[in-house]
């Protein structure tokens, strides 16, 4: 049986560990390793991070996570209404990062995409982000 | 997120504790900077026995440390990361460039 959780909050980076912990707290009904669990932490903090920073570009908006579970398989989206991303191809390129003066390291989409399942990215200027990632519990 | 620094021969040990992420780096990088000037120290080791998470928020404040300080002549390096700091630091490649040890003694013998 699906089992769903939407949760909507502020772009706002005190928030971004309030999202990992809810993602790792969702996934733990699955009894995930401790790997696995970290896997999600780090992807999900990642996907919010870049919400933030990049769509909203840190003047605030929402930012929108969903989790399903089904059976042992988990989804993570999450979604935002900023700026939207022009070359996706291009921003999930190690080591991109369009702020380099923030000391953004561009890895990511490089860790979400190594640390869950599968990525992802579909996204238009003006339109917002949305980023889905699965990872399959094996416990 | 909590910084605290400690000298060991020619290097400023920096020990994080806690979750490293966007919301705090920006903070831990002004911390880091000044507490490194202000210790007047060539090298810089990163204690990371306690750091129970990092995401590329963290990498970003290692790759900025690693270009200052080597710019000045001296070294950098990690001790303790757990396994998936350590996991995040070599998908990015930062082991290359900057030695990972198990240990704060490891990491700070002929510094």
């Amino acid at each position: 049986m699906e089992n769903k959780v939407k949760i909507i909050f502020d772009a706002r980076s005190v928030n971004e560990g309030f999202a990992r912990v809810a993602a790792a707290a969702f996934a733990a009904s699955l009894d995930p390793t401790v790997e696995e669990i970290a896997d999600i932490k780090t992807a999900v903090s990642e996907a919010v991070t870049n919400a933030i920073i990049h769509g909203y570009e840190g003047r605030g908006g929402r930012v929108y996570l969903e989790m399903t579970a089904l059976g042992n398989l988990l989804t993570f989206t999450i979604r935002d209404r900023g700026r939207g991303i022009a070359d996706i191809e291009k921003a999930m390129r190690p080591l991109y990062t369009s702020k380099p003066h923030l000391e953004r390291s561009g890895m990511g989409f490089t860790v979400m995409e190594s640390f869950m399942d599968s990525l992802a990215v579909s996204s238009a200027p003006g339109a917002g982000t949305r980023v889905t990632m699965t990872k399959r519990i094996h416990g | 997120m909590e910084l605290t620094c400690k000298t060991t021969g020619r290097a400023l040990v920096a020990s994080l504790s806690g979750e490293l992420d966007h919301h705090n780096a920006a903070r831990v990088r002004g911390e880091l900077e000044s507490r490194f000037a202000a210790a007047g120290l060539q090298n810089l080791i990163f204690d990371l026995a306690e750091l129970s998470f990092m995401d590329s928020s963290g990498l970003g404040i290692l790759i900025g440390r690693f270009k200052t300080v080597s710019a000045l002549g001296g070294e950098v390096r990690i001790a303790a990361p757990s396994e998936q700091a350590e996991r995040l630091l070599r998908l990015a490649g930062i082991h290359k460039i900057i030695p990972i040890f198990p240990s704060l003694s490891e990491a700070a013998a002929g510094l």
